[in-house]
């Protein structure tokens, strides 16, 4: 359990440092590779919490996928890349109090509702995980959701096309 | 290990995506923060799926992942599109609505 504990708070600062990157580099290439160090760490607690196939589609889809799709999307609208330009709006102090405010009401509920609940990482942990398990509900009791999300998928990228195309 | 300490980090990751929507000017420097609150969500729903031993959290996490994969897709559609009529990817210049 200790050795759990250590790697868990190592990449959980590594990630706080690197999502408070994310909202306040001045740089957007940057900000995209801090965003590369939250997900790979998002995908570290999985592994961390027994979830081995959702942490490589984490690893796939997130920093495969998506953060190459970002780097496009900073090409095409032709961000600065230089530093010292302004990303930010005007509200950046009531946006500070509003995300505070929201993260200790948050923490307040979090430790009042669970308090000290443990996670036992026993071989049931590593039986919901595993990707036999996840593959038999998506196929049995979830096969309807998974049909519906992979239209909506199919219809969100015809409609990207139709959007960014040029007529 | 507590549970806590896994829904105290999503809830960090959260707030912080939260501050990037308000704070951001930019749109992709949006759907990032955007990125950030959806990886919250996820977190909590693996944490309390080792928690109660149910896999309909991995299962919900993977559906989350795709919408979110899908939501990249027409969010940075929409930011060109944004660029290419205003000259640039400024979320501020998007007020034609404004009475």
């Amino acid at each position: 359990m200790v050795a759990q504990n250590v790697a868990f708070w190592i990449v959980a600062v590594a990630m706080a440092l690197a999502a408070i990157g994310v909202v306040r580099t001045r740089n957007v290439v940057h900000a995209a590779l801090y965003l590369v160090v939250v997900l790979a760490g998002v995908a570290a607690q999985y592994i961390l919490l027994g979830a081995e196939f959702v942490a490589w589609v984490q690893v796939l889809i997130y920093i495969g996928a998506v953060v190459i799709l970002f780097l496009f999307g900073i090409m095409l609208t032709r961000a600065p890349m230089g530093g010292d330009s302004e990303f930010d709006n005007d509200q950046r102090f009531p946006a500070a109090v509003a995300a505070i405010f929201l993260l200790g009401v948050l923490v307040t509920l979090l430790v009042d509702a669970f308090g000290r609940q443990k996670i036992k990482l026993d071989t049931a942990v590593l039986v919901t995980g595993k990707t036999a398990t996840v593959g038999d509900a998506i196929f049995r009791q979830y096969v309807v959701p998974f049909e519906v999300v992979s239209m909506l998928l199919l219809a969100a990228l015809v409609g990207a096309v139709v959007i960014a195309r040029r007529d | 290990m507590i549970m806590n300490q896994f829904l105290i980090l999503a809830a960090f990751l959260f707030c912080t995506g939260i501050y990037g929507v308000l704070a951001r000017r930019n749109g992709v420097l949006v759907l990032m923060s955007v990125e950030l609150m959806l990886n919250a969500v996820n977190l909590n729903l693996v944490a309390f799926s080792a928690r109660l031993h149910a896999v309909s959290g991995p299962v919900f996490a993977l559906f989350i992942i795709t919408i979110a994969a899908a939501e990249v897709g027409v969010g940075l559609a929409i930011v060109l599109l944004i660029y290419r009529n205003l000259r640039s990817p400024d979320l501020d210049g998007v007020d034609q609505m404004r009475g």
